[in-house]
């Protein structure tokens, strides 16, 4: 887990099309919704479908934020495409103590070997959860369970509201598919 | 009890011209306010709002068919960014000349070429002098209560002036964040139904926009400007009136931690609140510097400006738009004219940075203040300073 206590930001990476955005607006308004203050956008610019794209996330339990710029030096980055490790570097900034997400069928340990990547490391399957409960390989939602795992940033309970708004009727899935990444998120510690 | 939501900017103003019950609302899409007028038009479609809808070709005619709308005395709306502002030139004088209250959100956006969907000032820069009051927004909060106030000056019969409510493209326009709603009782009571005093009405004929021969044209030009001027009354009392309201209160110079401050930045818009982040920092180290934020444009609040620097040694501002061949930004000139005449006064620095949605970070903003106060001390050749460019 990470402290919750200070300003958390987040980068999601993903392709248009995939639901970075709706990962980054989902968490924010969790986060809102239990009180806290929250910032979620997605780079700025004309969308493109397939493309890389980044969106942000800042999560403050203590005061409003103020900062209105992107995230350079995320605390947590979240890859929802395996393909990107290998286009995007997308451990840019990252802070020493920081968390990365990755979407992948492979090991921790063939993630870190192939990528050079020493961070706390949380893995998970996204593509195939989301293949079997929603049908398509979008992972918004299950990344943002394996997010809830790794981090502890919001409660799991919280999105759910959000995920019902978002989603109507095809929330209880999507619902279906967060929870089941959040159960097999496996998370490793840094590495030495 | 107020809701609070976390929701997209302009899925906000949307819900904010909703509990304003908009009559008419005709617009164009264009990108960052799109989100705005798709929200619109969701809710129109889906009886939420019990609007006209008028999808229109361009944003010329959005603003003509809001003209339209507001001489009837139905209470109007519409958004625009960038090109499409510019597109409106013509129609927005019409606007403001006829005395329509018109209210329009810009997702303030650079201009082409080469082409940006990415914000600064350009926009709002170029139609400086088209009549409108014009009021700038730091964050989700201010847009959605600035919009409530916009229907309330606007309509207000000393006042009969269309509004611009100026919110960053993107920096505001496409960020979820926290923001309060207001029940729609509250709303009710703050905002009276719109009640135009001489609208198009075939029973009673009038007509508007007339020719206008030397013989009477001045002076119709005049009565808008004196008109403009009498509008600062109603925009102050209208604020005070939604801080007894809503416990949210706005001025048209904002101050923080400017009084004790022998350094001041000056800026407009949402990157005041990044540009606090940097005061903090230097108040921690020691320093004694501060931060003005312009919130009404126009009418430009020259009194206002004159009692919040004047006791600063150096006023630095801040222009996210440039006046090419002129004297720098348009921001510091009106600064510079509002404080020429008077005896004690700081010594103003202006800066052009941020253009075309290029950011300008905490760490970027000290730089600014402190070139600003080297400059001060050793002098400069330059008319301005330019901040964050490739040379």
């Amino acid at each position: 887990m990470i402290d919750t206590n200070r300003l958390i930001e987040i980068r999601w990476h993903g392709r248009g099309g995939q639901g970075a955005v709706t990962s980054a607006e989902l968490v924010a308004q969790a986060a809102i919704s239990e009180g806290k203050y929250a910032q979620a956008f997605p780079s700025f610019g004309p969308e493109r479908r397939g493309a890389p794209v980044l969106a942000f996330v800042r999560i403050s339990s203590q005061e409003p934020i103020r900062i209105r710029a992107e995230i350079a030096q995320p605390d947590v980055v979240a890859v929802l495409d395996p393909g990107l490790l290998r286009i995007v570097n997308v451990a840019s900034g990252l802070k020493t103590n920081g968390t990365i997400i990755v979407n992948t069928r492979k090991q921790a340990g063939q993630i870190r070997q192939e990528f050079g990547i020493n961070w706390r490391l949380a893995t998970i399957d996204a593509t195939s959860i989301a293949r079997e409960i929603l049908g398509v390989p979008i992972t918004n939602t299950t990344m943002v369970g394996a997010l809830v795992r790794a981090t502890g940033v919001v409660e799991l309970e919280s999105l759910l509201e959000p995920l019902r708004n978002r989603f109507g009727r095809l929330a209880e899935r999507n619902i279906k598919a967060m929870q089941k990444a959040y159960e097999e998120t496996l998370v490793e510690e840094r590495g030495q | 009890m107020a809701t609070k939501m976390g929701i997209e900017v302009s899925v906000a103003i949307g819900e904010a011209v909703r509990l304003a019950n908009a009559d008419v609302i005709a617009a164009y899409p264009i990108t960052p306010q799109t989100h705005i007028v798709e929200h619109l038009a969701e809710l129109v479609a889906n009886g939420e709002l019990d609007a006209q809808y008028i999808p229109v070709e361009s944003e010329h005619s959005a603003m003509s068919a809001c003209l339209g709308a507001s001489a009837v005395g139905a209470r109007t709306f519409t958004a625009t960014a960038g090109q499409g502002l510019e597109l409106m030139h013509e129609v927005l004088y019409v606007a403001s000349s006829m005395r329509l209250p018109v209210i329009m959100t810009v997702a303030n956006r650079a201009l082409s070429a080469p082409l940006s969907v990415w914000g600064d000032h350009s926009d709002v820069m170029a139609v400086r002098d088209v009549g409108w009051i014009q009021i700038f927004t730091e964050n989700g909060q201010e847009v959605v209560d600035n919009v409530l106030c916009a229907f309330r000056i606007g309509e207000d019969r000393r006042v009969l002036l269309p509004v611009m409510i100026h919110l960053d493209g993107f920096h505001l326009s496409h960020v979820i964040e926290p923001i309060l709603f207001p029940e729609q009782s509250e709303v009710d009571q703050f905002l009276p139904p719109n009640q135009y005093p001489l609208p198009l009405d075939p029973s009673k004929p009038v007509s508007m926009g007339d020719f206008g021969p030397p013989i009477i044209y001045f002076e119709t030009k005049w009565a808008q400007e004196v008109n403009l001027e009498a509008a600062r009354e109603v925009i102050l009392q209208c604020w005070n009136e939604f801080g007894k309201t809503f416990q949210r209160y706005y001025s048209p110079v904002e101050c923080y931690h400017s009084e004790d401050a022998k350094v001041l930045l000056l800026t407009m818009g949402s990157f005041s609140e990044t540009a606090m982040m940097a005061i903090d920092k230097m108040r921690r180290d020691g320093r004694e510097v501060g931060l003005i934020r312009l919130r009404l444009w126009r009418p430009f609040p020259f009194g206002e400006i004159r009692q919040a620097v004047k006791n600063a040694e150096v006023l630095i501002v801040l222009d996210r738009a440039l006046s090419f061949g002129g004297p720098g930004g348009p921001v510091c000139s009106e600064v510079k004219s509002a404080l020429y005449g008077e005896d004690k006064k700081p010594r103003v620095i202006g800066f052009v940075g941020g253009l075309g949605g290029r950011d300008i970070t905490p760490a970027g903003f000290e730089e600014i203040i402190n070139r600003g106060i080297e400059i001060s001390q050793k002098g400069s050749d330059q008319e301005f300073e330019i901040f964050g460019v490739r040379e």
